[in-house]
């Protein structure tokens, strides 16, 4: 993805939001196309005939996006290390319960 | 100044973004379900799938899309004193959100004409796969359809908020969590989109 910078933002801006990152309009739009883009670059991969590999081509496209979205339309990219480490450990929570359960359903 | 407010932005954020995380391990539980089953009956998944139509998730997923990038600019306008055009913004995010319930409406119609809803007949007859698969179907996107109207009337008490200026560039944590809330709904259609409608 482009990263362009963000224009400055203006003097009350500054002042009444000092620590709040502006996101440009410019980069919003980019982040949309990008998401537009890999909406297109994923139906036309699971048109192919791929078996299981369509699957986890789909949910790594899924996932990818899904990050766009947390990182600049959510803003974690310009949160703190609190809410970082909680989302991780969400995610990680998520892998745990999901992984463990097919340890279980695969091998029974 | 009368009234001194006390107001804890990083606590309102946070305290959000917790109950965004209980929202995905409450979708987590979902996709697991779907996830196992789909080990379970791959043949009647993907039966059962191909009768979903790929153009109406597609149409959906670019809809939510767009609500999300104005839900966000929204945010970016409120920062920066533009009250007019977050409500404008707004508007277009609610306006998406009422277009994907349409298309979702005609969607499920369509479905249910053909005789496929949970305990139909037809899907009675049918394989068990196939019933657990629309099951499912029904199961998520209603979930994340009631998500898309609670969002809504969220963003709409916003937006009139910032009409009123209650919402404005000093204090907007409240059109931030609107605006955090509609993006986890569109996080959450990214996953069901491609494993209802594409992977099958």
């Amino acid at each position: 993805m482009k990263i362009q910078a963000d224009p400055p933002a203006t003097p009350e801006g500054m002042y009444m939001n000092e620590q709040h990152h502006i996101i440009s309009y410019g980069r919003l739009v980019a982040t949309w196309l990008v998401l537009l883009t890999l909406t297109a670059l994923t139906v036309a991969v699971t048109r192919l005939d791929l078996g299981s590999y369509k699957v986890w081509g789909a949910l790594a496209i899924a996932s990818l996006k899904a990050g766009v979205v947390i990182a600049v339309f959510m803003h974690m990219r310009y949160e703190g290390r609190l809410l970082r480490w909680l989302l991780f450990v969400t995610l990680l929570t998520l892998a745990i319960f999901i992984g463990f359960t097919f340890f279980d359903v695969l091998y029974r | 100044m009368s009234q001194i407010h006390h107001k804890d932005y990083a606590g309102a954020k946070l305290g959000m973004w917790l109950f965004l995380f209980t929202e995905l391990l409450l979708f987590g539980g979902l996709f697991l379900l779907y996830a196992v089953y789909l080990a379970r009956y791959p043949h009647e998944f993907a039966a059962a799938g191909k009768q979903l139509d790929v153009i109406f998730g597609t149409v959906n997923t670019v809809v939510l899309l767009t609500s999300s990038l104005l839900a966000a600019m929204s945010v970016s306008a409120i920062q920066r004193d533009e009250r007019r055009s977050a409500v404008r913004l707004l508007s277009g995010t609610i306006l998406c959100a009422a277009l994907f319930m349409v298309i979702k409406y005609i969607e499920w119609s369509a479905k249910i004409g053909h005789g496929v809803y949970p305990g139909s007949a037809q899907l009675k007859g049918g394989p068990p796969g196939e019933s657990v698969f629309f099951s499912l179907y029904y199961v998520t996107t209603g979930i994340h359809g009631l998500h898309v109207v609670i969002g809504s009337i969220l963003l709409a008490w916003v937006a009139l908020k910032v009409k009123r200026g209650t919402v404005h560039s000093g204090d907007f944590v409240f059109l931030e969590n609107g605006a955090l809330y509609w993006h986890l709904v569109d996080l959450i259609w990214i996953f069901i989109f491609p494993l209802y409608y594409l992977v099958l």
